[in-house]
């Protein structure tokens, strides 16, 4: 499944798509995002048969990432983001 | 929400019914599923994954209550005891905050799932436009959730965004559909996204003298375009399946169908209740897995 | 040497005289529905106060989202440019600047010059623009100059989760029926608008010293959460932080004439 947590408003689209098919739950993501933007949960809520861990955008942060993330994201320059690179199953990706 | 009971938002009927060829003493699991929204709860008693009986109203002041009432609407249509339940699961808004519900799932889940009921298995992608988010849906024959993609951050798009015109113009939200077809010529959409700035755009446009039919037709358009530009973000699979209280907006649901050049699909279910459909379908699956309440 | 910058925003239309890097005359006029006749309002009341005519201003730079309504305009000046200058102005020091107007926000990390160096903008969300406090003020029902002084009276965090203006409303309703102070429901709209903002300054980077321009810098709250949120001493603002455009705009026609 691609799960895309995130919004679009008049500013423009801000999602973080995560493939719950590569995903194995292995929570680097969690230790890796300086904003806590990512958790890991035993049984994906939008998958509810299918009780895996799995990774997720947190509830608190889905109305918000575009602002969560501003720091990974400087104005000039774009270094890796540290979610997508610590990923080994390239699971993470951004749509912005 | 306040309780502000001069908000006349989509008139869709409260209602509860029975499927009068169900017995439910037959049934092996009889299974629930709440969806209580953000403008309207909805209660669907399964009998082994049939529909038995739903109820569809109002949402209240508050979750647990606005619950009670809707399981309490779909028994109302039944000889069947509440006890008899053997599983509930709560999803929606105030998925959290269901009382009787044994567990939660997300409206994504059970939307996809519901929507495979409702509109067969060839449903592949299901937009649900609510009174407080856009949730873009693409599912399996089986109905699991393969894509998605929701917005509830924004208003731009959703009823609560349609309702804010509605006041400004001082039409009747029942009206908008037709109103804004009242017009010579369609307009462009209007160009702010954002619900604010597109709110003193229309100010604008009423100010240089445009009629509010006209101001609507722009604003129904610019809903349309909103709700596609999500929709496309995801993808869209035929066959394509509309739920939620903007599917019965003709004036935004007749200027987005050309966006996306699908037909939508029909079904002759109320399809205010598919999140509700769905709850119960995963209630019935997790009893038949073994998984239910026990006993 | 005499020139003008006029600022046409989306809510108000400024105008600046400047003269041998003095500012001799000012004119401000609400931009409403007709921005050309905002822009001669706003500039005829800078001239009257300065005492000259049109002849005598060798250069006229126009900036702000109504720029092109700015007929009498020599140079279109790019209003990250005038942001940059006109801190560098007010604040020699000043090496962040933070914009906040009412449909607008802008980060700009500016050098020693007042040269840009890097900007980062928020645009066509009211969520992060002035439009959020004014929108949730009238929710609060209070007028727009009472939000700040009332939330500097408290001191609790209530977090707001809704990022959307229209949503937001309903909860400060909701808000207000939970019987919250009206001080604390402001100063908690006033910490979410700041965080948000916050957030688009760190992409920029936040260096001291930092310069607060545009209207919403008139209100106490905002700047007090504002510099909270960033964890400075101090941000500076100039007296009236909504003509800074406007300077930027005169101070870039001055280099160009």
């Amino acid at each position: 499944m691609l799960a895309s947590y995130g919004y679009g408003d008049g500013s423009g689209d801000y999602f973080i798509t995560i493939d719950t098919d590569k995903c194995d739950g292995c929570g680097e993501c969690v230790s890796a995002c300086p904003a806590h933007v990512f958790v890991v949960v035993d049984e994906d809520p939008n998958d509810p048969l299918r009780e895996e861990p799995v990774a997720m955008v947190a509830a608190g942060k889905r109305k918000k990432i575009k602002y969560e993330c501003g720091p990974c994201k400087p104005a000039s320059g774009r270094p890796t983001l540290p979610c997508v690179e610590a990923c080994k199953a390239e699971a993470i990706s951004h749509s912005w | 929400m306040g309780g502000e009971e001069k908000r006349e938002f989509w008139r869709w009927t409260e209602s509860n019914w029975r499927n009068p060829d169900i017995d439910w003493k037959n049934a092996r699991y009889i299974t629930v599923g709440i969806d209580v929204g953000s403008v309207s709860s909805q209660a669907v008693i399964m009998a082994d994954g049939q529909i038995f009986a739903y109820g569809s109203m109002r949402t209240g002041s508050d979750s647990p209550n606005s619950a009670r009432n809707a399981l309490a609407f779909a028994l109302e249509a039944t000889d069947m005891p509440g006890d008899r339940m053997d599983y509930c699961v709560g999803t929606g808004y105030g998925r959290v905050n269901v009382p009787m519900a044994d567990r939660s799932i997300t409206e994504i889940a059970c939307h996809a799932r519901g929507a495979n009921f409702i509109y067969g298995p060839q449903v592949r992608t299901v937009l649900d436009v609510g009174g407080q988010d856009i949730k873009a849906i693409q599912c399996d024959e089986k109905g699991k959730v393969t894509n998605f993609l929701m917005n509830d951050k924004c208003a731009a798009g959703t009823g609560r965004g349609m309702e804010v015109f509605a006041d400004l113009l001082g039409v009747s939200i029942n009206e908008v559909g037709d109103r804004s077809f009242q017009v010579d010529e369609e307009p462009e959409a209007v160009a702010s996204t954002c619900v604010v700035y597109a709110k003193s755009e229309a100010t604008g446009l009423l100010r240089r003298g445009w009629s509010r039919e006209r101001v609507l037709a722009a604003y129904c358009r610019a809903m349309a375009e909103r709700i596609y530009s999500i929709v496309r973000r995801m993808g869209v699979i035929p066959e394509f399946a509309v739920t939620g209280g903007m599917a019965k907006n003709r004036g935004v649901m007749e200027r987005l169908m050309p966006l996306i050049g699908l037909k939508r699909m029909e079904t002759e279910w109320d399809t205010q209740i598919a999140g509700a459909v769905g709850a119960a379908l995963f209630g019935y699956a997790l009893c038949q897995k073994g998984k239910g309440r026990e006993k | 040497m005499i020139t003008a910058g006029i600022d046409c925003g989306a809510k108000n239309t400024r105008t600046v005289i400047l003269k041998e890097g003095e500012v001799v005359g000012k004119g401000m006029v609400s931009t409403g529905f007709d921005q050309e006749k905002a822009v001669k309002g706003s500039f005829d009341q800078a001239l009257k106060m300065a005492g000259i005519t049109r002849d005598d201003i060798e250069k006229i730079g126009g900036t702000g989202s109504g720029r092109n309504a700015i007929s009498v305009a020599d140079i279109e000046v790019n209003d990250i440019k005038a942001l940059a200058r006109a801190a560098n102005f007010f604040f020699p020091g000043a090496r962040t600047v933070v914009d906040v107007g009412a449909e607008e926000a802008r980060a700009v990390k500016i050098g020693d010059k007042g040269n840009v160096v890097n900007f980062a903008v928020n645009e066509k969300c009211a969520a992060g623009a002035g439009a959020f406090i004014e929108a949730m003020a009238r929710a609060l029902e209070v007028s727009l100059e009472e939000m700040g002084p009332l939330s500097l009276q408290s001191d609790k965090q209530i977090p707001m989760n809704a990022q959307c203006v229209i949503f937001a409303e309903s909860e400060v309703v909701s808000m207000i029926h939970a019987r919250t102070a009206k001080s604390d429901i402001s100063k908690a709209i006033h910490d979410a608008m700041a965080s948000r903002i916050g957030a688009m300054i760190r992409r920029v980077g936040v260096k001291e010293e930092v310069v607060m321009l545009g209207g919403v810098g008139h209100n106490p709250g905002f700047v007090e959460s504002m510099r909270r949120e960033l964890k400075v001493e101090k941000i500076c603002v100039p007296e009236e932080p909504g003509f800074g455009a406007a300077v930027g705009a005169a101070i870039v026609a001055a280099e160009q004439a």
